[in-house]
């Protein structure tokens, strides 16, 4: 379990990232919290030639909030995004979700953007960035571009991310102070990525629902209107939707129920808490 | 020797473990920690991708150029160095430290690389071309029990290796006059205690005494020293065996280490250099050990009062695939006590030893103890269901009576002191079980699943060396000769400046043995535990040791701790002898307390304990006539009771016997499955308790891995033997917040056969909580058969109803089955007729630009091929050799597409079924899918594979539309390459 031989860079700059990605591409990553890479690179599963290291670059450990916006770099640990008071204030979707992520020795070096990138189908942020429609910031020598959340993920661990690319920022947009907000997951123990998270945001009568765990990404609903009687109609119509995935923790049914019966329970939550 | 008894002022008290600076400083010496030799070299271990395969080829070349490489063993070189592992039958078992010519579990050891740092190492194992000719694998224990199915050992002639009958007292006429014969089976699963630090081996052969020079964290048993020596074709006395003072937790799973010692053995022989070997997490959880899984069939002759008159058990015990020393521990280990804690005097045991395609197992806390329990005390609760009884009147109605002890069990065992009657009493009381009755009750009429379970255990400790023999036959243990007892050795030391020092046999692995040695010496000599120092590392060519050397079978508090006393005793008597002749008192009147030794009538003329000591160093002369100079004394003692299976088989089977209580009040939440533990009390009669925190530390440690037993932990195998719990993502160890602080309740009825009248405590909630467990889930749920580890889906699918219809609006998918047998289906559209599609799937050409990242496709034969696939995408490096059949050509309808990848991260096989439809537009293609994944992939990547196989296929195909459609640009979009996929996906962390 020793990773293969690699290239260390400690970037010096933004500048120093995106130029080292431009000449090593897809050769390099790029280590940020290294709380998924660096396992996987001694599994050998990942054998980068470059490994590109951003975590001592204060310029991309900003949590910025900017008009109904919310900005986090890519360097910001999920602890800092967590204890953040704009966030626990403006994203309590964010905030409620992230004690779920790991544990507090992982979140001390996890990254926000990190988990983004990685775009793991059962881990929480890529939920929360889908269903509250965050936008990806994406920067290369070539110039910078912005993705909206639903374009970013294209797949399971898959992403717009070009290779010469760093995911410099993800932009959220404040919640609506008249919404409810509810988010919940179901693991094996304490920290465990999910067998099924569950988000729903209220605003009046429309849900918007997310569920992570069970397809390949994220998968957000849109129910405008919902009336009550309908809830379990579209929970179920969704629970088969997001396709059999049986593991060895979970058989495809127990998914399937969960979306149903903790998919009502976030609904009502996320009714119970508007304003 | 003086005997009269000492004043215990620090034995039985609640001191801080002594240990306990150190390690929580981090300043503990792990064996990884400890410096080697200059000039040592670093193995790297490649292990066995399939479950059952013939090794066909094994070509080490290239492996051997690469960089810092100094050699790579396989097979072949242990096969002619070294002889294969001693086992217990005489059965053709045959193991080597190294897989011979076919490898029989996945992660089975095949060749080791040598090289100068383990980096080197591992890059080298990726450059060992191996070619494994899989056959079928057996992976159930009962399949594998089952005539015709494929032989783990073709030359066993069966893949159950023992079968033994065992008929105590009268069953058959039992069974004959039972009001009701009340049945229950269950099937314990593979787990382990996993240790935080894993197997290290330094090994150094010196070739001017041709000797080995072993420096590991081996647990014992010293039973294992013979098989590595006689394996080594060397003198007992030419292995050196040197343990370090600490461990990173051993569990019994240290045992398992031996294999590797010998593999390093051979390697520093080999190479001329010292060897260090680190085991990683990956390899430990495939390969290092599992406590054997184990199908009873259990069966209670039983009166319509609850009143039990006979048992019967059938056992078939799964050892993997091979039996590893001391083997068949686990089904033998118990056999005395298989009544457990009830007055049963008739009872007839079936044992079948079973072979399968799965991790050998090993010795693991509670040895067999979890599996026995889980048989008998969900016996005890499917009786009280069937009878309409509470549980614990059935227990009630069947305990050893209190003044039967010392009581002699059906099958041997010999329990020497209880009251388990009172122990119930305790716990009721103390335990508020009416309280809990009545929650249980409120929460129900709420419409909760509330259950309440219960379990009563014999904690055994002390093992008698000679259980094992209970598998031979009468006449064969007469020819092998008796065997039994158990020999614990403790030296003490005295110092010319007066400093106490200890050594004793026991190997600790964390349990704080330094701390109740230091407390039972200081008793002795009239000092504190801070004076004594004690020194648990052990090394065969200094120290003093036996067969029955080590740690296990919860061995220390009723044996080694007696020979500490004894070498004690014989320090203590000394030091009284010369201290009576400057006092000018007889011996008997001297006193030891407070560093001081002074006459009891006279207690103000003191002599210091180092200056009494020291004489024994500085003036031999001025001791008493005949008086042997300098002071240390070796102790050693065996219990008498422990004596060798008689000619009925009955076997006492260990020295002490303490008795568990449990009782579990749990809720199941009717949403999720999940458990919640509400309540958990467990009352211990440990008899004498030597130190309070460390007794009740055993119970919380034991209960932890109990829970996990219970609800978490598993080793899972696919149907084809693949294993798919590599990290601890999927092998689910119970964490802080799973684990609730159980209500410990003691008490202490002192053991008559030992002299401290201590019995072991650090098994017991191994074998009493996950039954316990499980006995309140059933009562939650009212269901009879479970399955441990129960996790939440699990239960779910014992008291779902059935889920809402699919709306028509969702397309259906196929049903498939778990673990990592993959499957699929989809369909796609393509604009050219079938005929068209047909052409590209049969010319290698253009199927080359189909599968994904071929470098290069040969014909081998007509429609195969055989494929070099080598992924270099992003970040991400693979290389692959892959085959590639057409089959059940149906022009231009239908085709199959079949065949597999192997390389350095795994294997896979798979087909493909692919039907063209002509359409309107043009060819409607749809494709079914089935794949099996193995290696390390499957161990560490299962959480995504199943996802993963779609992206792959579902890339395979665009690809082919792409193809026909003529589009070149697809196989440059590299970033959506299967592997590429595969492997991003496989994110551990």
């Amino acid at each position: 379990m020793k990773p293969n031989n690699f290239n260390y860079v400690r970037a010096e700059s933004l500048d120093h990232v995106l130029s080292c990605l431009a000449e090593h591409g897809e050769n390099a990553r790029i280590l940020a919290g290294g709380q998924s890479l660096i396992a996987m690179m001694n599994f050998r599963l990942v054998e980068p030639t470059y490994l590109i290291d951003i975590s001592s670059l204060d310029e991309l450990k900003e949590i910025r909030s900017n008009g109904n916006i919310i900005e986090i770099s890519a360097a910001v640990t999920q602890a800092r995004v967590m204890s953040a008071p704009e966030i626990i204030e403006h994203l309590p979707l964010l905030a409620g979700a992230l004690p779920n992520v790991g544990h507090f020795q992982t979140r001390a070096k996890g990254t926000f953007c990190g988990s983004i990138a990685h775009s793991d189908p059962s881990s929480e942020q890529p939920l929360c960035f889908a269903i509250l429609g965050g936008e990806a910031v994406l920067k290369s020598k070539r110039g910078e571009r912005v993705v909206p959340a639903s374009e970013f993920q294209t797949g399971l661990m898959a992403t717009a991310r070009a290779d010469d690319e760093l995911l410099t920022s993800v932009r959220l947009p404040k919640q609506n102070p008249s919404s409810g907000y509810a988010f919940e997951e179901i693991t094996r123990r304490q920290g465990d990525f999910a067998i099924v998270a569950i988000a729903a945001i209220a605003e009046g009568e429309n849900i918007r629902f997310g569920v992570g765990g069970v397809a390949g990404k994220p998968e957000v609903r849109n129910w405008d209107n919902l009336a009550d009687n309908d809830i379990d109609e579209a929970l179920n119509a969704l629970a088969w939707e997001l396709g059999d995935n049986d593991d060895i923790h979970a058989s495809a049914k127990y998914r399937r129920q969960l979306v149903r019966r903790v998919g009502r329970r976030v609904i009502e939550e996320a009714r119970k808490c508007r304003n | 020797m003086n005997e009269s008894s000492t004043p215990q002022k620090y034995l039985g008290q609640p001191i801080e473990r002594i240990e306990d600076a150190t390690l929580l400083r981090g300043a503990a010496a792990y064996t990884d920690d400890i410096p080697v030799p200059v000039g040592t070299l670093h193995a790297a271990i490649l292990r066995s991708p399939h479950a059952h395969a013939d090794i066909v080829s094994i070509d080490v070349s290239a492996a051997e150029k690469r960089p810092g490489v100094h050699a790579v063993l396989t097979g072949q070189d242990i096969k002619e160095l070294t002889e294969p592992f001693l086992i217990v039958l005489r059965v053709p078992l045959d193991q080597w430290s190294l897989a011979v010519d076919r490898v029989r579990f996945v992660g089975e050891s095949v060749a080791v690389v040598i090289a100068e740092d383990r980096y080197q190492a591992e890059d080298a194992l990726d450059h060992i071309e191996i070619e494994y000719n899989p056959i079928d694998a057996v992976i159930k224990t009962m399949d594998a029990a089952e005539e015709g199915s494929p032989l783990v050992h073709e030359a066993a002639g069966s893949n159950i290796v023992s079968r033994r009958d065992f008929s105590y007292g009268e069953p058959e006429k039992a069974f004959a006059e039972a009001d009701r014969i009340i049945e229950n089976t269950i099937d314990y699963p593979r787990n382990s205690q996993t240790p935080l630090e894993g197997f290290v081996v330094v090994a150094n052969y010196l070739p001017g005494e041709e000797s080995y020079d072993i420096l590991s964290n081996f647990q014992g048993p010293f039973t294992v020293h013979p098989v590595m020596s006689k394996a080594l074709k060397c003198k007992g006395s030419q292995l050196r065996m040197r343990s370090p003072a600490y461990s990173g937790g051993g569990f019994g799973v240290k045992q398992a280490i031996f294999p590797y010692v010998v593999l390093m053995c051979v390697a520093s022989r080999k190479t001329g250099r010292p060897i260090k070997w680190v085991e990683d997490r990956l390899e430990h959880l495939t390969a290092a050990i599992a406590a054997p899984n184990r199908v009873i069939e259990a069966k209670a002759a039983v009166m319509n009062d609850g009143k039990i008159i006979g048992l019967h058990f059938e056992q078939w015990d799964d050892y993997g695939a091979y039996l590893r020393p001391p083997m068949p521990g686990p089904l033998y280990r118990q056999h005395g006590i298989m009544t457990g804690a009830y007055d049963v005097p008739n009872m007839t045991i079936v044992n079948n030893l079973v072979m399968t395609n799965k991790t050998p197992s090993g010795m693991v806390r509670g040895f067999g103890g979890p599996q026995i329990y889980y048989g008998l005390e969900r016996l005890i609760h499917t009786i009280a269901v069937e009878l309409g009884m509470d549980p614990l009147e059935v227990i009630k109605k069947n305990l050893i009576p209190a003044d039967a002890f010392p009581y002699r069990a059906a099958a041997g065992a010999l329990i020497g002191a209880g009251d388990y009657q009172k122990a119930l009493e305790i716990s009721e009381r103390d335990g508020k079980l009416a309280e809990l009755k009545k929650h249980r009750d409120e929460m129900r009429a709420q419409g909760k699943l509330y259950g309440i379970g219960y379990a009563a255990v014999v904690e055994p400790a002390q093992s008698n060396m000679g259980y094992l023999s209970t598998i031979n036959t009468v006449e064969e243990r007469k020819k092998a000769g008796p065997k039994g007892g158990n020999v614990a050795i403790a030296t003490v030391n005295i110092d010319p400046l007066g400093t106490v020092s200890v050594t004793a046999d026991s190997i600790p692995q964390g349990q704080g043995h330094a701390t109740i040695l230091a407390q039972i010496v200081a008793d002795e000599m009239g000092l504190t535990p801070q004076d004594i120092i004690v020194n648990m590392e052990r090394d065969t060519q200094r120290d003093p040791w036996s067969i029955a050397t080590g740690n296990y079978s919860s061995r220390f508090s009723s044996s080694t701790v007696v020979s500490a006393q004894m070498a004690a005793k014989r320090v203590r008597a000394k030091l009284a002898d010369i201290a009576a002749q400057t006092l000018n008192v007889p011996a008997e009147e001297v006193e030891f307390a407070g560093g001081q030794v002074f006459a009891k009538g006279n207690p103000e003329n003191t002599l210091r304990f180092s200056r009494v000591a020291g004489t024994t160093h500085w003036s031999p002369g001025e001791l008493p006539t005949d008086m042997a100079p300098g002071i240390t004394e070796t102790a050693t003692w065996s219990a008498p009771e422990l004596e060798p299976p008689n000619d009925q088989d009955q076997i006492n089977t260990s020295l002490t016997y303490g008795f568990v209580f449990d009782i579990c009040g749990l809720e199941v939440d009717k949403v999720t499955g999940e458990v919640r533990i509400d309540k958990y009390v467990t009352m211990h009669d440990s008899g004498n308790i030597l130190n309070p925190l460390l007794a009740d530390g055993q119970v919380y440690g034991a209960f932890g891995w109990g829970l996990g037993i219970a609800l978490s932990e598993e080793f899972v195998y696919s149907e084809d033997g693949s294993f798919l719990s590599g990290t601890f993502a999927d092998y689910l160890c119970p964490i802080a917040p799973e684990v609730p602080e159980p209500q410990i309740l003691h008490m202490n009825t002192p053991e008559p056969f030992t002299p401290l009248g201590a019995k072991g405590i650090g098994e017991g909630n191994v074998m009493s909580t996950p039954v316990c467990v499980a006995n309140a889930v059933s009562d939650a749920i009212g269901i009879r058969d479970l399955q441990l580890p129960l996790s939440p889906s699990k239960i779910m699918s014992l008291i779902d109803d059935d889920e809402p219809a699919r709306p028509e609006s969702v397309a259906a998918v196929e049903p498939k089955k778990s673990g990592r047998g993959l499957t699929g289906s989809g369909s796609a559209e393509v604009p050219v007729p079938p005929q068209q599609v047909w052409d590209t799937l049969l010319d290698p050409i253009k199927l080359a630009a189909v599968i994904p990242g071929c470098r290069e496709l040969n014909q081998i034969a007509e429609n195969s091929y055989t494929a070099d696939v080598a992924i270099g995408v992003g970040a991400v490096r693979g290389r692959f050799q892959a085959q590639v059949q057409l089959s059940d050509l149906d022009p231009p309808n239908s085709i199959v597409l079949s065949g597999g990848m192997t390389g350095p991260l795994g294997s896979s096989s798979g087909a493909g079924h692919v039907t063209l439809t002509a359409t309107a537009g043009g060819t409607r293609v749809d494709y079914t899918y089935n794949a099996d994944i193995t290696g390390k992939v499957a161990a560490v990547g299962g959480r995504m594979l199943d996802g993963t196989a779609r992206v792959l296929v579902d890339q395979f195909f665009k690809r082919l539309i792409a193809q026909i459609e003529g589009k070149s640009d697809v196989s440059a979009s590299s970033s959506d390459s299967w592997w590429s996929r595969l492997l991003k996906f496989l994110g551990a962390g």
